[in-house]
């Protein structure tokens, strides 16, 4: 007997077109890569920024009293023969609370943004290129999985940027970008292919979809609160006596003074959150929900991928309930953001790899 | 007209304990808090005290956080709602831990008492919470916009405008003021002193909280629903060879799992037949290689004839992954697994057929290399056991060892280890089909033993040693397996879990506002306009609405700029 030729009924996987997409992810992860530089650059000399900013503002100063004094026509008056005194620039005017653009000019935060949306494009081009090339939604495994994770995240962080000044968090966010992006390639290189008929599927555009940009959201956030955290404590630092090596060196840090205010990152940290709850409730829970139920037959069994879907969806409802909470607003919230991500981590990395479940497919009768 | 209509509302104590919130709202309009600190005496009071305990904001964060701790163990031992097989290896490799785990119901998790405990607890504190909320959102909603602040400047937000000698006096300011905040869909309450001052109150947003309660509400809904689903539910497993059928009934099932309320009689008498099975798999070659995923399985199609209950007419039908057949008043047929089934007949020492049909074998990687077990209880003189492999396309790896290559039948080949003796079949212990103990037979065929081991493709015949017997491996039939389910919950379910959705978005994204005006005449007798703004929960935009409402009296009525407001 011979191997009977049967053709799938699936279309034939573009090759040509799959080589471009892995030859785009690897160039964008260097993009990335440059761009995680740069804005490493523009902390280590955020210093140097906030001392030219107070240069302008004191030339700015020097002029308006210049100016005031012409018109006043009052020579000999004190305020011009004291010692022209160095301003330093207030928190609050380095930074803003609405996270609108302030003067500071920062060269290598901006070129670093720059080259994150040269990245993006090339990064969404051999995302797409993949699905075309194995006409299907690109989001089957984990390396898909994690290239259009980090796709999502630099994209909010870009359309955030659009409006808000976030440029504070591109370290945070290109790190996580720069990690994914190794993680698959290095970690779960996954050659293109069709997917098991359990995975052929319209649900699963909706579902993963859902999920991966609540994950990005929550990835933002993650950052912002624990940023939040820092600055907090730096806050309480300046209010009172310094204690310790570690508060000394929290209140001289001069990158903090880019950050804004711990409030004002709460409240950003909770509008986002805000949004990223509702695509959990609608991606993994719901809709994976609805998929389970038409593909194994029930709608929720409790693997240990539903669990933990479950697990992160209670910890974000106790947060959103937090911040409504006596005595739980502010930072404690936070502390409940930051676990929920952990759990995210926990549930793409321990449960995926350690706990087997029904969505590792083992899919045969008992 | 009344300007104390919040009377209602301090009266009443707090809806919700603890929620930080309404204390920011009751402090930005001076209205001070009620708390229900220390217990009163008595059991009356106890009690009262502890249900104000139970539905507090605080009690119901830390049961929210409790119940994600507590849903984590489910992750990390095997369940026995999954895989009860897996529960009971776990108990014997570790024979201290497994009773003790198995004890606190660790094996059990999302029926254990404790993880019950929680959520009951959690849905009691919820209904506690929600019922006086929608009774005094129900109030609200019925009784004036609260009212007017003394001190206006004292909000979140607020503005003064001083009008033009020219412009309206203040009982037609007051009216107008009504209207523009009426146009800003506010629900508005103007209040008039007798000297024609006085102050409007508005509320607008109410939808806010209204989506929280849906949202709690159908939580409930989502939670008897399941409940009530499980209860009434049932599910079973079915093994169907080619052209076997199956009809619904409960010996008719190889595996089935009643709810606690399932009654027989719930089962409609459908049917279902196995015509015919196909599989695909990816052929792809890349540059003429084989791809890196070439011989991975891309479509199951079962074939099937199915007939919905003794007066419908039997119909031809695709069974699917991912596509499951309602049939029989809701209960889903699915496609969840497929091997092969070697037709097998053993002959045994008296040359009687001892054992014929279809053996159905477990696949056990993606090649379909399965497991076959064949037993011959029947057989005499003594009864035989086979166990082995079922290879689709057998390779022969050179060591004489076979392995299959492709999960198509290219080259089929059973490769058995036979053996002679008692199979424990009589004891009336119930036995897994797929093993075989081998422990107390005596071993005939195996690769190290003398006789070798038994390797036949179909047609083919192969003779046990000491004339025990024969088997023959005649043809290769496909069989899947089914899962029925039925559960009558889903669709309530469903729409609960939307419903739900629903509520959270119009209650996390829309916003609860409230505005006063107040209208004086000041020293010089111009008209004075002042308002403020007070959010109810988070309100980012409460800045741009007073910037629109500024707008909008600017555009009314003609203002004086500040600087003269400052000089006069
Ligand atoms: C089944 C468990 C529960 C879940 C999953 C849950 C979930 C949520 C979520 C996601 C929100 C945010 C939506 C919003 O801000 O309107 C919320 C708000 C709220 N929940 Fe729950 N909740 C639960 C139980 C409870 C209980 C037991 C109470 C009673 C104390 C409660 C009282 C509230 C209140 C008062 C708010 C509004 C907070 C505010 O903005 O003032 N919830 N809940």
């Amino acid at each position: 007997m011979t191997v009977a030729p049967l053709s799938a009924h699936l279309p034939q996987i573009n090759v040509e077109l799959a080589e471009y997409s892995e030859l785009f992810m690897l160039i964008s992860a260097f993009i990335y890569t440059f761009a995680f530089i740069l804005f490493t650059v523009d902390l280590v000399r955020s210093s140097a920024t906030i001392r030219r900013v107070e240069a302008e503002l004191a030339a700015e100063q020097q002029e308006e009293r210049t100016r005031r004094l012409v018109g006043a026509a009052a020579p000999g008056h004190d305020a011009a023969s004291a010692p022209p005194s160095q301003p330093t620039a207030t928190d609050a005017e380095l930074v803003d609370d609405d996270l609108a653009y302030m003067g500071a000019s920062r060269p290598f935060a901006n070129v670093a943004v720059a080259l994150t949306a040269v990245a993006a494009a090339a990064h969404g081009f051999a995302v797409i290129a993949r699905g075309v090339a194995a006409a299907r939604w690109p989001l089957a495994n984990m390396y898909e999985f994690l290239t259009a994770a980090a796709l999502l995240v630099s994209v909010v962080f870009l359309l955030v940027l659009l409006r808000r000044d976030l440029r504070f968090l591109g370290i945070f966010v290109l790190g996580l970008v720069v990690t994914m992006m190794a993680g698959a390639t290095m970690g779960f290189p996954t050659p293109i292919g069709h997917v098991q008929p359990a995975l052929q599927s319209p649900w699963i555009a909706i579902h993963v979809t859902l999920a991966v940009s609540a994950m990005a959201v929550f990835t933002l956030t993650f950052a912002m609160n624990v940023l939040q955290l820092v600055q907090s404590r730096r806050e309480r630092v300046l209010e009172g006596e310094p204690k310790g090596r570690f508060e000394r060196n929290l209140g001289k840090a001069q990158f903090m003074r880019l950050v804004p205010s711990a409030f004002s990152l709460e409240s950003w940290a909770y509008r986002l959150n805000a949004v990223g709850f509702v695509f959990w409730t609608l991606g993994p829970l719901i809709t994976g929900a609805i998929w389970a139920n038409e593909s194994w037959g029930r709608y929720w069994g409790w693997d240990p991928k539903e669990v933990w879907t479950f697990v992160i969806w209670v910890v974000y409802a106790g947060y959103l309930h937090a911040r409504a909470t006596r005595g739980w607003t502010g930072n404690r919230a936070a502390w409940l953001s930051i676990i929920g991500f952990i759990c995210i981590i926990i549930n793409y990395t321990v449960v995926n790899i350690w706990f087997p479940g029904l969505h590792s497919y083992a899919g045969l009768p008992e | 007209m009344s300007t104390d209509n919040d009377a209602a509302t301090q009266v009443q104590p707090s809806a919700h304990r603890d929620n930080a919130r309404e204390d920011a709202l009751n402090d930005a309009q001076g209205i001070s808090k009620k708390d229900v600190t220390a217990p009163a005496l008595g059991p009356r009071g106890m009690l009262r005290w502890a249900w104000t305990q139970l539905t507090s904001m605080r009690t119901a964060l830390m049961l929210l956080l409790l119940l994600a701790i507590a849903a984590v163990p489910g992750s990390i031992f095997p369940q026995r709602v999954q895989d009860s097989f897996a529960v009971q290896t776990y108990i014997e490799d570790n024979p201290t831990l497994g009773p003790v785990l198995d004890f606190f119901q660790m094996f059990d998790v999302y029926s254990s008492v404790w993880f019950s405990a929680i959520y009951i607890l959690l849905f009691i504190s919820l209904i506690g919470c929600i019922i006086p909320r929608a009774r005094k959102h129900y109030q609200q909603m019925t009784s004036p916009p609260p009212r007017t602040p003394r001190r206006l400047d004292r909000l979140p937000e607020y503005g003064a405008l001083e009008l033009t000698s020219d412009g309206p006096d203040p009982e037609i300011a007051l009216t107008e003021a009504g209207k523009v905040l009426k146009k800003r869909r506010y629900r508005v309450d103007v209040r008039r002193h007798e000297d024609g001052t006085g102050s409007v109150g508005a509320e607008k947003g109410y939808l806010r909280e209204i989506g929280n309660i849906v949202f709690h509400v159908s939580l409930v809904g989502v939670l008897i629903f399941v409940a009530a689903g499980a209860m009434f539910s049932y599910r079973g497993q079915k093994v169907l060879i080619e052209d076997e059928a199956f009809v619904n009934a409960l010996v008719a099932y190889d595996n089935f799992y009643p709810g606690t309320w399932f009654q027989e009689e719930n089962l409609e008498p459908f049917s279902i037949r196995l015509d015919s099975f196909e599989r695909a798999f990816d052929r792809q070659l890349f540059d003429g290689e084989p791809n890196p995923n070439y011989g991975q399985a891309l479509d199951f199609t079962a074939e099937v004839t199915i007939q919905d209950g003794p007066q419908s007419e039997p119909e031809q039908t695709e069974l699917k992954v991912n596509h499951p057949l309602s049939l029989g008043g809701g209960a889903q047929i699915y496609l969840v697994g497929n091997g092969y089934a070697p037709v097998i007949t053993i002959r045994d020492g008296e040359g009687e057929v001892a054992f014929s049909g279809p053996v159905i074998t477990r696949p056990d990687d993606p090649l379909y290399t399965s497991m076959a077990v064949v037993k011959a209880p029947d057989a005499a003189p003594e009864q035989l056991g086979f166990v082995g492999l079922f290879l689709p396309t057998a390779h022969d790896t050179g060591d004489g060892l076979a392995i299959s290559i492709d999960p198509e039948l290219g080259n089929p080949e059973l490769h058995l280890n036979s053996y002679a003796g008692d199979l424990g079949l009589d004891e009336g212990v119930p036995q897994n089909v797929y093993v075989l103990d081998t422990e107390d037979l005596t071993e005939l065929n195996a690769r190290d033993a003398d006789a070798g081991g038994i390797a036949i493709g179909p047609g083919e015949t192969h003779e046990l040693p000491e004339g025990l017997g024969s088997i023959e491996f005649e043809v290769v039939q496909d069989y899947v397996a089914i899962d029925i389910h039925y559960n009558p919950g889903t669709t309530a379910i469903l729409i609960f879990a939307l419903t739900a959705t629903a509520g959270l978005i119009t209650s996390l994204f829309l916003r609860r506002r409230r505005a006063w005006v107040t209208v004086e005449q000041n020293e010089h007798g111009r008209t004075l306009v002042s308002y403020g703004l007070l959010a109810r929960g988070e309100d980012f935009r409460l800045r741009d609405e007073n910037i629109a409402l500024r707008t909008e009296f600017e555009k009314t009525w003609p203002v004086r700029p500040p600087e003269e407001n400052n000089e006069s």
